[in-house]
């Protein structure tokens, strides 16, 4: 099975998110904010992640940048997820090597899509 | 010394010299090339050949009124820092090329009055060259012991040298298109040729007072013994204090506006505060030179007492004359030196000033605005290199077919009087706003007709040795007009003389037309940008008043022709970039325009650049008020400007926010919506608490906007307050009753034994949402277990303080101003969202200042946070 993990400070995006993935048979780990994601993705090592930016303490970009730079976990796919839609922000974040970048609020069926584009990339 | 080996001599040097240049030139960011020191040993391009063996001869022949020539600059450095500062600032601004770029901007970038300046600078300059060559080939002579045989060319070393010059010149002169780029070969050339002549000069002084002579007393103890010693070494009383006056004044006017100062000190200068060493680096180099130009010019006179020698090279005699070749052969040298800095830095002034203020203008913008840009660009150098072979042979021919006769003196003077009559329209343009462009042109031809008159007639007459009936019985035998002695004024010697009535003239002139005839709104334009040059450098191509319809596509077009794609497509990203503008506007604006002439014009100069430019542009003709106004406007705003941008960028962080903040609660929206559509096997639990969320979810939305509302009309004073007198007692009451229930579920006691009743003036609702919102944050943050909130009152003087303390985690230090800011969200809040809005405590504070009172924050001990605060008792 297919891991997730879902980073988000939103309950309800989390739980939407958590609900969807679940029925796509995804293996769903959450972390609510930049250091319980990094902790959970070395232990769980998924296959994707769906990141948000703006988290207090640890943000998304930061998270992004320790992942590409460990070895273990520089090919994890990074979907960015963040309600920062201008084009500086999204042009830094797949700068930094995030594969997607869908801002927020987005289509939930295009997500599941391009979840699904990317892992079968590989 | 053999013709040959000096030949030999000269060209090493040269190449040296050429070698100094070119490394210059390909590391021209290297500090050894870009430094304070280069750049003063540069403005020493001032002393030339004249001074090295002229100012001897004069020293000899007149006494101490050689000293005036290095007075001037030392006496007026001071004011010359000053005054340059502003120079080099507007020039920078307006890519400023010369003083004929400089003066013919200044009135309205006028074409007629450049293309003056230049014929002034040219007929100034060119016999000043001559000088220079001739100083080359007689000291060639003396050294070589050659005696010139018939006037060939072939035979003339001078006209090789020339030559090298011209090519020297050319090859460093022209390596840039843009002639307000800086030439670093030429001028690191220039200043080790500076140290050069010094160095050589100060040996010959050594040599003649230490070794010839026993030191200066004893070569002041010979010399005194000689005949008419006394007259020359006075200043001669005040008929002489006048002549002396005058002719410090005329060199404190060429040492800033001769065009080869002009290029090294403006043109040349790469930072203004390069300025700061020449104070006091400039005048001891001058004071130096001149320490031993008495001595050798007594020496010279005692030792050559009764022979027919030329005073002027004593310098290159006295060693001579004691068979010293090596040390005449350094005078040589070093008179060389400052001969060929003079000749390459002077050419090099007047070929930019040939083209981009007479030759293009006037004859080649129509070409050039049909040609291609690497034609155009390649044939700007062509004509510069020209200009700068065809001033160089024309002051050849100019020596040798013209018997110089005179000391080199006099046409050095002569050439800084006709340049003197720059200074009229050049220093009245700089402060005076009315001095208009027909009074700087009629003043400066009055003026060089005037010096014609009375210094060129005569003193052409008096070395061709024809009739001398014009000077003494002046023009049609008329006593007024003698050239010596116009209106008949007696005092002054004839270049103080010509000095101080071309001068006279062309003020009066100056100032009375300017005075009579307004200029036009352009002339008026420049003139406040180059009077208030401060006021208006930080604004920029602002300052540019213009009116009128133009089209981008058309000025690029025209910028293309010359600058080529890249070049003009970079410069205008820049300029969008700087102004915040649109990449794809169509019509330019005046910065546009303004910032695509001076674009132009280090290549083509200002004339020809705005010809140009006004060639595709349709502008509208505007009143002088209108000028004025404009500019003060634009003044205004700009100091504004810092104001708004930084407000601009609060409000647009703010703006920022609100959007994340709103996107929010509508992403969790969307999503639970979209599983509800979608998915029909979803069982009732899940549906009913995915229903929930959204209903929670859109309450936060219908808050945050309430509260975005709120703190806009809070803020902008929409919002009138209901001022009546309360009870503090029931309003915290009330407010209490109100989060009864949140601290209930949270198990959070609240105490209130310390509230005192008080009745004052207030907004009951603002000031219950204020404790309800404190008190709801306190239940937030108190503690997990035992969670307890105290509120209270004090009355401190005239005013209550209202308190509300938790026993939680307390705010970090470094926040607790912080979180009154709009979104501030604690680095330390683990709340679960999607309680708050994060404008809560900013609405707050905007409720109790429109109350006059004050809100803060601080931490108590053991633990927790306690938020207090005050309301005016006697505000009614």
């Amino acid at each position: 099975m297919r891991k997730i993990l879902i980073v988000d400070d939103e309950p309800n995006i989390v739980m939407s998110l958590e609900y969807i993935f679940k029925k796509e048979n995804f293996e769903v780990f959450i972390a609510r904010d930049g250091e319980e994601a990094i902790e959970i993705a070395e232990t769980t090592i998924p296959d994707i992640i769906l990141l948000d930016i703006m988290m207090p303490n640890v943000d998304g970009y930061q998270v992004l940048n320790y992942l590409k730079s460990n070895e273990k976990l520089k090919e994890i796919k990074v979907i960015f997820l963040s309600a920062k839609n201008k084009i500086s922000d999204v042009e830094l974040g797949l700068q930094l090597g995030a594969d997607k970048y869908l801002s927020k609020p987005f289509s939930t069926k295009k997500l599941v899509k391009e979840v699904k584009t990317l892992l079968t990339k590989k | 010394m053999s013709s040959l080996l000096v030949i030999l001599i000269i060209v090493v040097y040269l190449a040296v010299i050429f070698y100094v240049a070119f490394w210059a030139e390909k590391n021209s960011k290297s500090k050894w090339v870009n430094n304070p020191y280069i750049y003063t040993l540069s403005l020493a391009v001032y002393c030339t050949a004249w001074t090295y063996f002229g100012s001897v001869g004069l020293a000899a022949t007149s006494g101490l009124t050689f000293l005036t020539i290095y007075l001037g600059p030392v006496i007026i450095i001071p004011v010359w820092i000053i005054l340059m500062r502003k120079v080099i600032r507007i020039s920078k601004i307006n890519k400023i090329s010369s003083i004929a770029d400089f003066v013919s901007l200044r009135y309205g970038n006028n074409r007629f009055l450049g293309a003056l300046i230049t014929f002034v600078c040219v007929l100034a300059i060119v016999p000043y060259i001559s000088l220079q060559l001739k100083a080359i080939s007689e000291t060639f002579n003396v050294i070589t012991k050659h005696h010139i045989i018939g006037n060939s060319i072939i035979n003339d070393t001078t006209f090789y040298i020339a030559i090298l010059l011209a090519i020297f010149a050319a090859f460093f002169g022209t390596q840039h298109t843009d002639a307000t780029e800086r030439h670093k070969g030429i001028i690191t050339a220039v200043a080790l040729e500076s140290i050069i002549k010094l160095v050589f000069f100060l040996i010959i002084g050594l040599y003649v007072t230490f070794y010839l002579f026993n030191g200066p007393t004893d070569i002041y103890s010979k010399v005194s013994k000689l005949p008419n010693f006394e007259i020359q070494q006075t200043i001669n009383g005040v008929e002489g204090g006048f002549n002396w006056f005058l002719l410090s004044i005329l060199s404190m006017i060429a040492i800033m506006l001769l065009p080869r100062q002009f290029q090294v000190t403006v043109v040349e200068n790469e930072r203004e505060k390069y300025l700061k060493k020449v104070t006091w680096l400039f005048p001891l180099y001058l004071l130096l030179f001149n320490v031993f130009v008495v001595f050798i010019a007594w020496g010279g006179k005692v030792v050559f007492e009764n022979q027919q020698v030329d005073a002027d090279l004593f310098s290159l005699l006295l060693p001579l004359n004691n068979n010293h070749e090596f040390l005449a052969l350094l005078v040589f040298l070093g008179g060389f030196s400052a001969a060929i800095s003079m000749v390459v830095v002077s050419t090099l002034a007047l070929s930019t000033m040939l083209s981009n203020n007479l030759i293009i203008p006037y004859g080649f913008l129509r070409k050039y605005s049909e040609g291609e840009s690497e034609e155009n660009t390649e044939s700007i150098k062509t004509i510069r290199r020209l200009a700068i072979f065809s001033l160089i042979i024309v002051a050849y021919f100019f020596y040798k077919f013209f018997t110089l006769d005179r000391s080199l003196v006099s046409i050095g003077l002569i050439s800084f009087v006709l340049i003197a009559q720059l200074a009229p329209s050049f220093f009245g343009g700089l402060f005076w706003r009315r001095g208009s462009s027909k009074g700087a042109i009629y003043g400066i031809i009055a003026g060089v007709i005037i010096t014609i008159y009375t210094l060129v007639i005569p003193f052409t007459i008096d070395s061709q040795l024809i009739s001398t009936s014009l000077i003494n019985e002046g023009l049609f035998g008329s006593n007024i007009l003698k050239p010596y002695q116009l209106f008949g004024l007696q005092i002054f010697d004839p270049v103080p003389h010509a000095f101080f009535w071309s001068l006279f003239f062309n003020f009066l002139i100056y100032a009375a037309i300017s005075v009579a005839i307004k200029g036009s709104y352009r002339e008026r334009n420049f003139a406040e940008m180059f009077v208030d040059s401060n006021k208006y450098a930080s604004m920029h191509e602002d300052a540019y008043v213009w009116k009128g319809e133009a089209y981008v596509k058309d000025i690029k077009k025209v910028l293309t022709r010359f600058l080529g794609d890249k070049r003009t497509e970079r410069a205008l990203n820049l300029f969008y970039m700087k102004h915040n503008l649109n990449k794809n506007i169509q019509y330019a604006d005046a910065r546009l325009v303004n910032f695509s002439e001076k674009l132009l014009t280090g290549s083509i100069g200002s004339a020809s650049s705005r010809i140009l430019i006004s060639s595709v542009v349709k502008e509208e003709e505007i009143s002088l008020p209108e000028v004025l106004n404009i500019l003060d406007e634009t003044q205004k705003a700009k100091a504004s400007n810092k104001e708004l941008k930084e407000r601009d960028k609060q409000k647009d962080e703010f703006l920022d926010t609100v959007a994340h903040e709103l996107k929010t609660p509508i992403t969790s929206i969307r999503a639970l919506s979209e599983i509800l559509l979608d998915d029909e096997e979803i069982d009732t639990t899940t549906k009913n608490k995915f229903l929930t969320s959204i209903v929670s979810e859109s309450d936060r939305v219908s808050r945050l906007i309430n509260n975005i509302l709120d703190l806009e009309k809070l803020a902008t004073g929409k919002q009138k307050l209901n001022l009546n007198k309360n009870s503090i007692e029931t309003t915290i009451q009330k407010s209490i009753d109100a989060v009864q229930q949140l601290a209930f579920k949270k198990g959070v006691k609240i105490n209130e034994e310390g509230v005192k009743n008080t009745t004052l003036l207030y907004d009951e609702d603002r000031i219950q949402q204020v404790i309800l919102n404190l008190l709801s944050n306190a239940i937030k943050f108190s503690n997990e277990e035992n969670g307890a909130v105290a509120i209270f009152t004090y009355i401190n003087e005239n005013k209550i303080e209202i308190s509300v303390e938790d026993n939680g985690k307390g705010i970090p230090q470094d926040e607790l101003d912080l979180i009154f800011n709009k979104f501030y969200q604690s680095k330390n809040q683990t709340v679960v969202k999607p309680e708050g809005t994060g404008l809560g405590l900013a609405i707050s504070k905007q409720i109790i200042e429109s109350h006059n009172g004050k809100i803060w924050a601080e931490n108590i001990k053991p633990n927790g946070a306690r938020l207090t605060f005050t309301l005016p008792l006697n505000s009614n």
